[in-house]
């Protein structure tokens, strides 16, 4: 099993003063560019002692939110293909339905590759509900113009005779003709996440590598079972290397240590829900009766424990995010029997995305965190 | 509710009452609290009512994604209906469809009538001609669309709030970018020949009464109604105002 340490490279001081709206309608003025400074060289800290360490990296972009600034997933990555020497590099993802030019994707993707000499892995993603609104980004039409700048970006990456023409519902060139091309041939490894057995269908048709973001015991078993029978069905193999978990990892000298680091971090799944409802229901994004529904009686969200229980995601301790398999969380043993656990449970898995750093947890406690899983954890991991 | 087969799209038409034709293309939400509307319509005029693709539940043909394909396919069906000096009648979403029809084509027409249209940019860059209803919680869209007693959904079934669901949809389908409004509309409302009604509510929040006199200016010699009582939909508030005033204005051309 792989593993990839994933930040948001949030701005947690501002979320006391932000109260119970952390995205869309926020003020920048709330931000403090020199104390945001000193957070961002931190995060890409603790993001190059992964070279050191042998964890991966993964980043991905949200927009006009205190809980994310990696407005632009590709500035990270562009500053770690090139202070990293051996780790892989995943952006998970790029929201391609959201970025109204797809050419420019694929020039940032190819860059990165070659910079890092070929460690890039690229996903593209719908990218969560509530991006609509910063990219004014048609909702009713998103599915759709995913596909087509999936299509036009991998045929950018990997058309080297000169320009071809695009001229589709949602883009239109009439000279693609990407510089550099990718480092790696044809093109770097496709990712994409999932969050519905729907959508797990058509990423297992292609046989990309299918990402579970938090949807832990419940949800997971029967996304991961939709992609084998779909990437089977299309002469893919559906080997493990094409499942990835991500979760929230918290590993200390004794349970208490670890706990208490995943307590923190878990305030990255904490404070999701911290917006506006209406944001999270953009018209198309999601169908008719579901947003009929929220318009009647606008609902909580959930997160589902092991028994079929919920507990509310806002407020969750970390014991029933542990439960829920969306947290792993104590000494190394301990959380390497939880990762054993979920891995039988979901029919085993190829890459663990692991939130190392989240929440108001300090520099020193994610050095620890992510040194101690490196050392105890990752080893044993590694026959899986 | 006759069902048509028009330019490929296939369309549910409800088609009431006696008299000259009327061809009415509906707002964008809360179809059935229209009925006592089209019911009060239908005593001057022939209702023809169509559903626009999308809303009624049907996906539209893939390369039918914009408000000027609205456009076309009422303009053949003015066609096939063979209608003649017809009353265009179009509510908030339909009201800029009918806009589109007139300009292309009024050879059909014999007046047109709009009730609070969305669909022409009269305002500057930074200046927001229609409310955001996108980026409001519903509760708030609700006042900004009602005067007075806004629909309670706790008594809407199930399926007419995915009727509701679905409304917003296609009029992100349709309107989404640019909002609600098509760049070079404003620049050909001269084209619009046939005489003119325009119908408002003068607590509209969505497409203010101000938007309206706007409006009514760049039309030749369009009449502007301002009803008092009523939102956005003073054809659901001011049900029998409403009727009143088309059935005493430009509309009434035979």
């Amino acid at each position: 099993m792989q593993v990839w340490h994933f930040s948001e490279m949030a701005y947690h001081p501002g979320w006391e003063e932000l109260g119970n709206s952390l995205r869309n309608v926020i003020p920048s003025r709330v931000y403090d560019p020199k104390l945001g400074a000193d957070l961002y060289h931190r995060y890409l800290d603790e993001w190059a002692l992964c070279d050191e360490l042998g964890i991966n990296i993964m980043v991905n972009e949200h927009h006009t939110t205190a809980t994310c600034t990696t407005s632009v997933c590709t500035i990270p990555m562009a500053i770690l293909a090139r202070e990293t020497k051996k780790i892989r590099l995943l952006c998970l993802g790029m929201p391609i339905a959201n970025r109204m030019d797809a050419v420019r994707v694929a020039e940032e993707y190819s860059m990165i590759d070659v910079i890092s000499r070929g460690r890039l892995e690229m996903g593209f993603v719908k990218a969560s509900p509530f991006e609509v609104t910063p990219a004014n980004s048609n909702p009713a039409t998103l599915q759709e113009r995913f596909w087509e700048a999936h299509d036009l970006i991998l045929k950018a990456m990997t058309t080297h005779d000169g320009p071809f023409n695009w001229e589709g519902d949602h883009f239109q060139y009439r000279q693609v003709n990407v510089w550099p091309r990718p480092y790696q041939d044809p093109h770097p490894p496709v990712w994409m996440t999932v969050s519905s057995p729907g959508s797990a269908k058509l990423v297992g048709e292609k046989g990309y590598v299918v990402a579970s973001l938090n949807t832990g015991y419940a949800a997971t078993p029967t996304i991961f079972d939709t992609y084998r029978k779909s990437a089977e069905a299309a002469g893919h193999e559906p080997s493990p290397d094409r499942f990835a978990y991500l979760a929230i990892v918290g590993v200390g000298k004794t349970e208490e240590e670890g706990r208490r680091r995943a307590h923190q971090i878990l305030d990255y799944s904490r404070t999701t829900p911290r917006a506006a409802h209406h944001f999270f229901f953009p018209p198309g994004y999601v169908p008719p009766e579901v947003l009929g529904r929220e318009m009647r009686s606008p609902s909580t969200r959930m997160i589902t424990l092991r028994d079929g229980s919920q507990a509310v995601m806002q407020t969750g301790s970390v014991d029933e995010y542990i439960d829920a398999g969306i947290a792993f969380a104590g000494t190394p043993d301990t959380v390497y029997a939880q990762i054993k656990e979920f891995y039988d449970h979901v029919g085993g898995l190829g890459h663990l995305l692991m939130m190392g750093q989240g929440g108001h947890i300090s520099h020193e406690d994610t050095v620890d965190n992510l040194t101690l899983f490196s050392k105890e954890v990752l080893p044993r991991l590694a026959d899986l | 509710m006759e069902e048509m087969k028009i330019a490929g799209v296939t369309l549910d038409i409800e088609i009431t009452g006696e008299g000259p034709p009327l061809l009415y293309l509906p707002a964008e939400s809360f179809g059935p609290l229209h009925t006592p509307f089209i019911s009060g319509l239908s005593e001057r005029w022939k209702i023809y009512a169509p559903r626009h693709p999308g809303f009624d539940g049907r996906t539209p043909p893939d390369d039918f994604r914009r408000v000027e394909d609205l456009a076309y396919l009422y303009l053949d069906l003015l066609d096939a209906l063979d209608l003649d000096r017809a009353v265009l009648l179009g509510a908030s979403f339909g009201g800029w469809v009918a806009m589109e029809m007139a300009v292309r084509a009024s050879d059909r027409l014999g007046a047109l009538g709009l009730i609070a249209p969305v669909g022409a940019k009269l305002g500057a860059r930074e200046e927001r001609d229609f409310a955001d209803i996108f980026a409001a919680p519903e509760d708030e869209n609700l006042k900004i669309l009602f005067d007075g007693d806004a629909p309670d959904y706790t008594g809407f079934s199930d399926d007419e709030m995915t009727d509701a669901g679905r409304g917003k949809q296609y009029l992100a389908y349709y309107g989404w970018k640019p909002y609600l409004h098509n760049p070079s509309l404003a620049r050909w409302l001269h084209r619009i020949k046939v005489p003119t009604h325009l119908v408002w509510g003068e607590a509209d929040g969505f497409v203010g009464p101000d938007y309206g006199r706007r409006l009514a200016d760049r039309i030749p010699g369009a009449k502007l109604d301002i009803l008092s009582g009523a939102g956005h939909y003073p054809q659901i508030e001011k049900t029998a105002e409403t009727v009143g005033v088309l059935t005493n204005g430009p509309c009434v051309t035979q």
